[in-house]
């Protein structure tokens, strides 16, 4: 009876905290999408890993913002399982969604800023999750902060340079303090000022926050210098992973080999 | 040319010394095609909003008629409204024909179209990138829908306004279903109509340099807040 009590404790003790404790944030098994009967991505298995940050690479067309849409949960799979802390998210009602989509969130490679202030677009995430206006105002202002762009913050959004804008949807991301940050090629309009900078608050907001960022880049040489792992997809699949050195300097598929030195793979 | 110079005279004398005539015209014009694209709005923005928010393909018919019936003639809305408010038509014996409310009621057909496709494509434009980032910034539906909407604001302003440029400048309809009687559902239109006929040209040009005006102002207005939101 003691036996049972005990190990029905730790039964109800484990639910709550494996649910923390999982190491992988996502997992695909057999995922496809295809658009109007065309395959634009096809894996097998993957795992996301928490608290990493992942570079996705690869030539245009070959899936990767793709595969970003279906780990925000902007698009369903069309066949296979998405898993996102273990919980399958397909066939989830829309309130469902809604409550796991609120633990991730993504960055545009064209900053989409709402046309009013700073603050309010700063504030829309958390308006969503329904913090308290006072809570709101300070963590605008940290998040805003931590950006550099404080004295922005009753600007008209619309009137920012680029950069700027893509340092607010950051901010607008960051203050909702996910566990996963998805970005899809964040840095690519921009002058290198800027790129260094994005770059710098997403590892703090990493280092700090432990979270876990998966980049699409086009740049191989942002991918090498910010992620822990690199996945270099090609016509819809996925063909190497591994650490920046592992693709950089031992890669085990030629199709990453020729990718790497600038050569076009077909 | 003289006539047009003298008229010119009279009408701007006219205009200053707020003829009450005049200045019953301009009221009414006012209050029908205001009403009309009030209500015209309520119905065309929710709708137009609606059908911008869903995909293209699904609703393309739909389209295809509402920007049918943005070239709508006047006189054609004008003729469908006589049957149906005269007193042979479904709904003769509320009594309707020749009144204001006939007038508006034409004007919010011919106002409805307009807002309507105006708003779809003003939604549509905005649709797809600004659901996207609401909906990564964990939105609900409910305002995801409302952020399109008012991130779409101006353009759905400029639908408003180009309603009303419609309906204030149509003699048509207004013309037919309301009867053009005087101090009763005599506006400036129908009335530059019928003081041309008469002769009495300054009236006539008054009543068109006034229309002009209004035309001008709310423009003005609308620049204004467009500026400002």
């Amino acid at each position: 009876m003691f036996l049972l009590l005990l190990l029905t404790l730790c039964y109800t003790g484990c639910r709550g905290r494996c649910k923390t404790i999982n190491p992988f944030v996502y997992q695909l098994e057999n995922i496809s999408k295809s658009y109007a009967g065309k395959q634009v991505l096809s894996i097998d298995k993957l795992v996301i890993e928490r608290g990493k940050i992942y570079g996705i690479i690869g030539p245009s067309g070959a899936g990767k913002s793709t595969l970003l849409r279906l780990l925000n949960l902007l698009e369903p799979p069309s066949s296979g399982n998405l898993l996102f802390n273990g919980v399958p998210v397909t066939n989830k009602s829309g309130k469902q969604v809604l409550e796991l989509r609120r633990k991730m969130t993504m960055v545009f490679q064209r900053p989409v800023l709402f046309d009013t202030s700073v603050y309010n677009n700063v504030k829309y995430g958390l308006k969503a999750r329904g913090y308290a206006r006072k809570d709101i105002t300070e963590l605008v202002h940290k998040a805003l902060d931590e950006v550099g762009l404080t004295e922005f913050v009753d600007r008209n959004a619309r009137s920012l340079s680029g950069g700027e804008a893509q340092r607010i949807a950051l901010a607008r991301a960051m203050v909702l303090k996910p566990e996963v940050i998805l970005l899809d090629e964040p840095t690519s309009n921009l002058d290198p000022a800027n790129v260094a900078m994005i770059e710098k608050i997403t590892g703090g907001l990493h280092k700090k926050q432990g979270t876990t960022v998966i980049m699409v880049t086009h740049n191989i040489f942002q991918a090498q210098r910010m992620s822990e792992e690199i996945l270099l997809f090609f016509k819809g699949k996925l063909i190497e992973r591994g650490t920046a050195d592992q693709i950089f300097n031992h890669p085990r598929d030629e199709r990453t080999d020729a990718f790497i030195k600038g050569v076009m793979i077909y | 040319m003289a006539d047009i110079g003298t008229g010119l005279l009279q009408a701007f004398k006219l205009i200053i010394s707020l003829d009450r005539d005049l200045l019953a015209i301009v009221f009414l014009s006012l209050r029908v095609s205001g009403i009309a694209v009030a209500t015209a709005a309520l119905i065309g923005i929710p709708l137009g909003a609606f059908l911008g928010m869903r995909p293209s393909v699904s609703v393309r018919w739909l389209e295809k008629l509402i920007n049918t019936l943005m070239g709508l003639p006047p006189v054609v809305a004008g003729l469908v409204i006589y049957l149906l408010l005269s007193n042979k038509g479904p709904i003769g014996q509320m009594q309707l024909l020749f009144t204001p409310m006939a007038m508006i009621i034409a004007q919010t057909v011919l106002a409805t179209p307009i807002i309507t496709g105006l708003s779809l494509v003003a939604v549509r434009d905005k649709h797809k990138e600004i659901r996207d980032t609401a909906v990564t910034l964990g939105a609900s539906q409910q305002m995801i829908i409302w952020t399109v909407i008012r991130e779409a604001k101006r353009a759905i302003m400029a639908a408003v306004v180009a309603g009303f440029g419609r309906v204030v400048a149509e003699v048509g309809a207004v013309m037919m279903v309301g009867g053009n009687i005087q101090g009763s559902t005599r506006v400036m239109t129908t009335a530059i109509v019928l003081e041309t006929r008469k002769g009495n040209f300054e009236l006539a040009l008054g009543l068109g340099i006034i229309l002009l005006v209004l035309a001008f102002i709310i423009n003005s207005l609308l620049y204004r807040v467009q500026g400002e939101v």
